[in-house]
Order: structure tokens, then C-alpha cells, then sequence
């Protein structure tokens, strides 16, 4: 389409617009044109979390014409401390209707599409398809796996963040002849090698911050000006204030965007990334109350037959292989032997009775009950941890 | 030279963000980190003793795959080297790969 074309074929702005966006108009790099590309664009935010946040109420604010938000999540109390489109009395709703809300206070004239589902590898490219340009503010190696593979198949550039603790990284990723995210990282780490919950949490200005830019790279990306981060990778670091940036290679060998690819539609995500539906098989028999599946030869119990068990007096012995930190903030009693320590400290633990492990939400205690077994202990993994029998026995266990 | 710990392996650190070796090849630099912090070494290398897949090294501003001589690249004091870890968050719930 020649330039002309194309601009006859932009949206008009209104007076309201004008008035609006009069802060952009006055920017020659912006100006009408480019407030009316805004007006045209449909960006697509996958996620409302940390990321999402700030990232749709600036492109809200911003003019752009339509946003798509996925999320299929409910208002956590405890996203309040860095999702701040949403609001306490938004606890317990969907966070799309949520977010929604916000956005068309800001913009009422914004068009907001609400994907109130869980991305995957059946209804991706669907969801993709419609819109000009995915941001990535998801929060597991699945979906991002997911999210890059979708991109590059349907050549659609996607604003990339991610954050730890104090930590960020911020590039385009699937740009024409860009690298993509397999070129980064061809392959994600194994769970055994992700850092747990425990070493988990997040600063909650930080996915303010890489929000913000991932935000400022889809408009970039909308308008065509500056240089938008494709093959540069930038490092935030919030605790030193520090801000790198490293170069990114387009990788000829790419399984999906080099020369010869061999990924050529969406694959299954969980296996790719060694996350078998275990975890959820666990807390479906849970609810169905029947006997759950051994876990690599644990034993796995739930949280009701650990209640069924004191209530009847058999003094079951708990260990509790989460921080001390965490054990300030909730416990069941137990006996308290970081998962660190527990190598070293075996001698605090009876041999002459089963020890229930615990932790958060059994992903530690599963790890430390395989080593216990290994040494000759007769162990059980609490299923679901503290969350579960906050959840499902006493609501009144803090959750954190 | 410095080498940059990313946050999840600063555990294995003593919670150095950065540690200070003297070496005169990015390998000899590794040797010499996984010398002072053993623990560091699996999660950089596999059983093998080839960097891992997912982890990144970059010298500078350079990834470390692309350098001609990889691995075997020559390196001076004002060099700065950084290991690069794939982080998924996004600041939503802690789905570490359901290892919570």
C-alpha cells in the first residue's frame, strides 16, 4: 500500500481526540499520522499480571485503538502489591473485567477485546491472528515458548518482558529478520533447575518499570520511529540501578525462525518444558477425595488425611522444609528444616515413625521427601502444602 | 575480571552479584568461578561439562556462541563477563514449573 493509501485508509480523529492527544499531536515524530496509526493498531496483551498492568493503561492512555487482553485469572489480594490495574474491591473478579473497567475509564473510546481463557497451543494463533502486535507479560516457560512460537509462525512482532525478584529483561522479539526467543534460549531449563517460590517474589515497582518499556516498544513499534529493541537484549537490574544492554543474534539454526525450521505449528508446551499435567492430577484426585498417585515413589497424602490423622490423636510427625521467613508468616506446627539444610540435619529426624513432608505447595517437600526416602526414611509429601490445607481445611492459615 | 551472577544463582554465590577472577580465557574465567563456588556448576554445566543450553554467557556485550574462538576467546582484566538465565515472570503468581 503507498503512503497516501495508507493514510487515507487511517482512522480520523475526533475533536475529543484532538483534545486528548494533544500532547502527542505537538511531537513531530507522533503528530496526526501517527496519533491515527495509533488509533488503527490492535495490540494484544497476553497476561494482566505485573507486566500487563501498566503496559495496558499506557497503550490505553496512549490512543491505541484496540487491546486485547488474555487472561483466564481472578483479583488475587496479593496481586495488589504491583498489579495496579486492578483495585481492592476487584478481589475475587475476573481479572479481564477487571482490567477492562480500568482501561475504558481512561479511554472510553478504546476498544477492549477480553480473552477470558487460558492461551494455548489450540486457540494461539486464533487469538493472535486479529492483532498487530503481542506483548508477552506472562509469567511460565510454557506460555512464553508459546507465545514466541505463535509470533514467528504468523510473523506478528512481540514486546517482550520479564522480571525476578529484582531482576528484568526487555527485547522485540519475532521482528522481520529479528532473532526470536528461541534464538536466546533454545531450550528452557528443567524444573529441577528453576529457582522454587521460596526464592520467587518480585519488587513490585520492577514489573512497573519493564512494563512500562515493553509499553514504549509497541508504540515505537506502531509509529515506526527510534530504533526499537530488536536484537538487543536490555538487563534491568533494580537493586543496583543498573540498566545493560547485549547484543542478540538471529540464530541460522533457529528450530522455528532459522533457515530450516522443524517447529512448523505449536507444539505441546508442558511436555516441551517437563511439566507433565502431574501437579494437577494430584489436585484433581484430591477433590475427588480418592487415593493420590505416587510421585517418582513418594507417597503423596492430602491435606485432609493429615487432619484426619491429629484429630484422631496419631501425632503424625511434620516436617516443614520451607524458609524460616515463611514459617513466620504461617505453619502447621511442624518441625522446621529449611530445604537446604536437610542434608546435613537428618539426625533431628525419628526413624521410627512416617514423617509427613510440607512445604508451600509440595514441590519442595516432594524434592526433600526423594532424598529422606533415599537415606532410608520412611516419608510422606503433603499434597498442595500449607495453600492446601489453607484452602481446603482452615481458611483462617495465612496465604502468602 | 568480573563476572555478572544473575539473581537465581546468586544462592550459590553467597549472594555475590558480582565475583572477581583472574583469568585469561572465558574458560579459564569458569573454571575458576565453579572452583570457588562448586555448588554454581551444575546449574551452568551439564554432566558433560558443556554449558547448558539455556544458560547464556555473554563477553561484554557479545553472546559467546557467536565469538570465533567460543569458549576459548581471550580475555583481559577490563573484560566483563555475565551469565544470562532465562526468567519467565511476569509478576503474576509464582508458577515456577509447578515447583512451588
Amino acid at each position: 500500500m503507498s503512503s497516501l493509501a495508507e493514510a487515507t485508509a487511517l482512522p480520523e480523529l475526533t475533536t475529543d481526540d484532538l483534545q486528548r492527544y494533544a500532547r502527542h499531536l505537538i511531537l513531530p515524530e507522533v503528530g496526526l499520522e501517527g496519533q491515527r496509526k495509533l488509533k488503527a493498531a490492535r495490540v494484544l496483551c497476553v497476561g494482566t499480571g505485573g507486566l500487563g498492568a501498566p503496559l495496558a493503561l499506557y497503550l490505553a492512555a496512549a490512543g491505541i485503538g484496540t487491546l486485547g487482553l488474555v487472561d483466564f485469572d481472578t483479583v488475587d489480594l496479593s496481586n495488589l502489591q504491583r498489579q495496579i490495574i486492578h483495585a481492592t474491591p476487584d478481589v475475587g473478579r475476573l481479572k479481564v473485567d477487571s482490567a477492562a473497567n480500568k482501561l475504558l475509564a481512561l479511554n472510553p473510546a478504546l476498544h477492549v477485546v477480553r480473552h477470558n481463557t487460558m492461551l494455548t497451543s489450540a486457540n494461539a494463533l486464533e487469538i493472535f491472528r486479529d492483532y498487530d502486535v503481542i506483548a508477552d507479560g506472562t509469567d511460565n516457560f510454557q506460555t512464553r515458548y508459546l507465545v514466541n512460537d505463535a509470533c514467528v509462525l504468523l510473523g506478528k512482532p512481540n514486546a517482550y518482558g520479564s522480571i525476578f525478584r529484582f531482576e528484568g529483561q526487555c527485547t522485540v522479539f519475532a521482528a522481520e529478520d529479528g532473532p526470536c526467543y528461541r534464538c536466546l534460549y533454545p531450550e528452557p531449563p528443567p524444573p529441577g533447575l528453576v529457582p522454587s517460590c521460596a526464592e520467587g517474589g518480585v519488587l513490585g515497582i520492577l514489573p512497573g518499570l519493564v512494563g512500562v518499556l515493553q509499553a514504549t516498544e509497541v508504540i515505537k513499534l506502531t509509529l515506526g520511529i527510534g530504533a526499537p529493541l530488536i536484537g538487543r537484549l536490555l538487563l534491568i537490574d533494580a537493586l543496583s540501578t543498573r540498566f545493560r544492554e547485549l547484543k542478540l543474534r538471529k540464530n541460522p539454526d533457529c528450530p522455528v525462525c532459522g533457515t530450516h525450521p522443524t517447529v512448523t505449528e505449536l507444539i505441546d508446551y508442558n511436555q516441551f518444558c517437563g511439566v507433565a499435567g502431574a501437579e494437577e492430577s494430584v489436585r484433581e484426585a484430591a477433590v475427588k477425595g480418592g487415593a493420590l498417585p505416587q510421585q517418582n515413589g513418594v507417597n503423596q497424602i492430602p491435606v485432609q488425611e493429615l487432619k484426619r490423622r491429629r484429630e484422631a490423636g496419631e501425632n503424625p510427625f511434620v516436617l516443614d522444609v520451607r524458609e524460616p521467613w515463611e514459617y513466620q508468616i504461617a505453619n502447621l506446627g511442624g518441625h522446621l528444616i529449611p530445604q537446604g539444610e536437610l542434608a546435613a540435619r537428618t539426625g533431628e529426624l525419628p526413624r521410627d515413625q512416617t514423617i509427613v513432608v510440607q512445604c508451600k505447595s509440595g514441590g519442595r517437600s516432594q524434592n526433600a521427601a526423594e532424598l529422606l526416602q533415599a537415606r532410608g526414611f520412611r516419608v510422606e509429601n503433603l499434597a498442595g502444602g500449607i495453600t492446601g490445607w489453607s484452602n481446603e481445611i482452615d481458611p483462617s492459615v495465612p496465604k502468602y | 575480571m568480573d563476572i555478572y551472577i544473575p539473581t537465581p544463582l546468586r544462592a550459590y554465590t553467597g549472594q555475590q552479584a558480582t565475583v572477581s577472577v583472574e583469568a585469561d580465557t572465558v574458560d579459564a574465567a569458569l573454571a575458576q568461578l565453579t572452583t570457588a563456588h562448586p555448588e554454581l556448576k551444575r546449574h551452568l554445566f551439564n554432566d558433560d561439562g558443556r554449558l547448558r543450553a539455556f544458560v547464556n554467557l555473554y563477553l561484554n556485550d557479545e553472546d559467546v556462541r557467536y565469538l570465533p574462538e567460543k569458549q576459548g576467546t581471550k580475555t583481559t582484566q577490563s573484560d566483563a563477563l555475565s551469565i544470562i538465565p532465562s526468567i519467565a515472570g511476569g509478576g503474576g503468581e509464582a508458577r515456577y514449573s509447578g515447583r512451588c
